[in-house]
């Protein structure tokens, strides 16, 4: 992978290796020139404007659209536009869910999920009185094909799973999944926030119903994402807001909504931000999803290297595939190191990483993530390592 | 040399090693309160007893990082046996303090005093407060009832 570093803005002005792209990715400057581009030369409204500077907005927002139906394999109408992963999994949750979960239906949850995709359900299904079913993770932590079929069963009419977790980075089977769920007539809701940025997503060959990412985790702007969703289930959705764009006819008494998906954007939708999540696709397209692959294993693989080799230091998902390592430094709390790492201009996460389920699975209080991506490279891991070696000394010196 | 030495103080780290006051009882004339920094899990509970006026004893409870676990032990060692006006204001000099506000320094804050260097952490001060803010709610409680 050539140095990347250059095209983020953030990695010229200050000395920082940035280990937090789980969180949120650094942003590049094609994505920033992007923003720039429309609140300089087409700065106006989308959809209501008769007028050329609105027709380029309406046109570039479109576009956008289709990038993004493009990069997942879906199509225009089937993307939806929303405020981020959080808010387009509870889309599902809140429209298709309310609509179809009875009382004694069964949801399929998992510990590894995001608190994003499983309060939606659980809250859900407790006003439904449905049942929240946990598939049990395996030793590792792993969602399994074997442990998904102990759990399916003909009561089940939702599964929503994550397809990569956002703590242990391990990807989940959810092609087989969707597949065993399908037989049972269940729907299946993918949370892809921390696959999209890392892997190829091919909608029609996942088959699952509905998917949603985040534009801030895949070098794109904060508060856009994407719901993806199958049309027939998008037919039969309501809308969870109403006001304007997002309706046909407006009477006294009743009104009557826009096709998906207009009918799920009302109001002045995040045009900038959506304009600039395609030129983050496209920026990911350039590198190519091959070379990110190959980028983030070396990383990572480099990095549970040397960390196993330090005495003292814990990981909790040595095998992941994807570039996060979920790791603490024994007897001391995350938050004490993460001030080290600070010190050392290391950024990364110390906490719970809005999965409690999970953390309190594991058994701790709390954990250290580092994660990886483009503008990481070999040096940066070095610095991580000595880092952790010396914050390892500092600790065990002062009497932790 | 790392700005972390000057704040893991020796204060700091002898009362994260060896907690004054440390577990809850079980006792009904105890005011109880619990804070949670959802963020990073830190989770402390803290119990006083409040008696004519006097703080007559408090503990704690919780878990999370060494300025959050330790202080709770240095505020249960340093505000036993004072008034409650007195609480009151060391609390108050306190919170300011590591907030960066300015503070009475005719307060002598002692042991809690080795918390100054959090100020140099913007993002840990929560850490040094969470204990504080639990008591600064008791105080508040035990207004109320006197009020009562």
């Amino acid at each position: 992978m050539q140095n990347r570093k250059k095209d983020f803005p953030i990695l010229n002005k200050q000395s920082l290796v940035y280990l937090d792209t789980a969180a949120s990715s650094l942003t590049p400057n094609a994505v920033i020139d992007k923003l720039n581009e429309y609140y300089n030369e087409y700065p106006v409204n989308v959809h209501r404007g008769v007028y050329k500077l609105s027709y380029r907005a309406t046109e570039a927002y479109q576009d956008a659209r289709q990038t993004i139906a493009d990069f997942i394999s879906a199509s225009f109408e089937e993307v939806i536009f929303t405020r981020g992963a959080s808010s387009a999994l509870n889309l599902v949750a809140l429209s298709y869910g309310e609509k179809v979960l009875k009382s004694g239906d069964e949801v399929i949850v998992s510990e590894l999920e995001h608190h994003s995709h499983v309060l939606p359900w659980q809250q859900l299904a407790k006003r439904k009185g449905a049942k929240l079913i946990y598939v049990p993770l395996s030793k590792a932590g792993r969602i399994t094909v074997d442990a998904f079929k102990q759990v399916l069963t003909d009561r089940t009419k939702i599964v929503a799973l994550t397809y990569v977790s956002n703590v242990m980075g391990y990807e989940t089977p959810i092609k087989e999944i969707t597949r065993l769920a399908h037989q049972k007539n269940a729907i299946v809701s993918v949370d892809a926030a921390q696959a999209a940025p890392h892997r190829a997503i091919d909608v029609n060959d996942l088959d699952c119903d509905f998917l949603a990412f985040s534009a801030h985790k895949m070098f794109g702007p904060t508060g856009v994402g994407v719901l993806y969703g199958k049309k027939r289930l998008l037919d039969i959705m309501d809308p969870l807001e109403f006001g304007g764009d997002m309706n046909d006819n407006v009477d006294k008494f009743d009104g009557d909504w826009k096709d998906t998906p207009y009918k799920f954007e009302t109001g002045t939708p995040p045009i900038a931000e959506a304009i600039g999540f395609a030129e983050a696709v496209r920026y990911i397209k350039k590198i190519g999803f091959k070379a990110i692959i190959a980028h983030e294993n070396t990383l990572r693989q480099k990095a549970v290297d040397a960390l196993s080799n330090i005495k003292g230091v814990t990981i909790y998902n040595p095998t992941a595939e994807t570039g996060i390592i979920n790791f603490n430094l024994d007897d001391v709390h995350p938050h004490d190191v993460v001030s080290f790492f600070d010190e050392d201009h290391i950024a990364l996460r110390a906490g719970h990483h809005c999965a409690q389920l999970l953390i309190k699975w594991l058994n701790v209080p709390a954990t250290l993530r580092a994660s990886f991506y483009v503008y990481n490279d070999e040096a940066d891991i070095d610095t991580f390592i000595d880092s952790v070696k010396r914050a390892r000394t500092f600790f065990s010196d002062i009497g932790f | 040399m790392h700005q972390l030495e000057t704040l893991y103080r020796q204060i700091i780290m002898d009362h994260y090693k060896n907690p004054r006051n440390k577990g809850l009882l079980d006792d009904d004339r105890y005011i109880k309160n619990h804070i949670k920094n959802p963020s990073c899990g830190d989770d402390i509970t803290i119990q006083t007893l409040i008696k004519s006026g006097e703080v007559k004893d408090i503990r704690h409870e919780g878990s999370g990082c060494s300025i959050c676990c330790s202080s709770a032990s240095v505020l249960s060692s340093l505000l036993k046996g004072k008034t409650v006006d007195e609480a009151q204001q060391v609390t108050k000099s306190y919170l300011n303090m590591i907030m960066k506000q300015p503070f009475d320094e005719s307060i002598d804050l002692e042991d809690a005093l080795a918390y100054q260097g959090v100020t140099k952490f913007p993002a840990r001060v929560k850490c040094a407060s969470i204990a504080w803010k639990a008591f600064e709610a008791t105080l508040k409680k035990a207004s109320e009832k006197t009020d009562e």
